[in-house]
């Protein structure tokens, strides 16, 4: 499926899978992420559970101590 | 009135709102000031400390103080005509959602990841279409190339996403002053695409 992940349009093989597959399949190991799907922010409980549909607009943003 | 006299007027009726009046926000603050923009809410629960003089925009006479008030009297001594509305508070989701409605952009300027998630979050669900500027990745001094902007809709994000604060990787002024700018330039851009140049 086509996604557009952190503004690149990427192809994910295979489709539907969760949002922790995702992190997984494109490396996201960073201890803590906001991820917003659709304009909306997901909850950490939710990530084993929802699944990315074609043409999602997914943005993954690493938070960081330091301001 | 001049094109100069038009858009003085109109960032004057302009309101930000700032999350936090540590490095980034008190650059960020004052710079947004010097900027014209006229109307700032700002909230943070601390004090003035000897050490933020190392790269926080207060003064030794301000040790001690409030941040939110030393920070409001730094603005309005570069322009006493703006309104500052200063909250001395730890803000949590429905603090963030209710002081900061009414603003035209919101600056994250926290110092812990835990707040930066807490108010992305309640901006992007609670307040929709809201623009919110965020401050992620700033410790270290150099690496001025690796310094980004990531666009995600209304919600913006300034910084290297990567550099975490250690002994041997601290905050420093420029660094921090870099970002804090970043963020005031993104407020300043999407402040300046809502005029109209024929009010």
């Amino acid at each position: 499926m086509k996604i557009l992940l952190n503004n690149r349009k990427e192809t994910i093989e295979p489709d539907n899978i969760t949002v922790s597959e995702l992190l997984k399949l494109k490396n996201f190991t960073w201890k803590m992420l906001v991820i917003k799907i659709n304009g909306k922010v997901i909850k950490r409980h939710e990530y084993d559970l929802l699944k990315i549909n074609e043409g999602d607009d997914v943005a993954v943003i690493h938070l960081i101590t330091g301001g | 009135m001049t094109y100069p006299e038009k858009v003085r007027k109109y960032l004057k009726n302009c309101t930000v709102g700032i999350a936090g009046c540590g490095g980034l926000g008190s650059t960020c603050a004052v710079n947004l000031a010097r900027a014209g923009v006229g109307k700032l809410i700002i909230a943070d629960f601390d004090i003035v400390t000897r050490e933020n003089l190392e790269r926080q925009y207060y003064f030794l006479d301000q040790v001690n103080k409030l941040k939110v008030h030393a920070l409001r009297d730094n603005i309005l001594s570069i322009d006493p005509t703006i309104t500052v509305r200063a909250f001395d508070l730890k803000l949590c989701s429905s603090d963030v959602i209710e002081l900061f409605a009414g603003c035209d952009v919101i600056v994250e300027a926290f110092d812990k990841a835990e707040m930066k998630q807490m108010i992305i979050e309640s901006v992007v669900n609670h307040l929709p279409g809201k623009p919110l500027i965020c401050g992620i990745g700033l410790a270290g001094i150099g690496r001025t190339d690796m310094l980004k902007v990531q666009r995600s809709g209304n919600l913006i994000i300034c910084g290297d996403q990567m550099s975490e604060v250690t002994e041997d990787n601290p905050l420093t002024a420029p660094r921090v002053g870099i970002v804090s700018n970043m963020e005031a330039n993104e407020v300043m851009e999407i402040l300046m695409s809502k005029f109209d140049n024929q009010e």
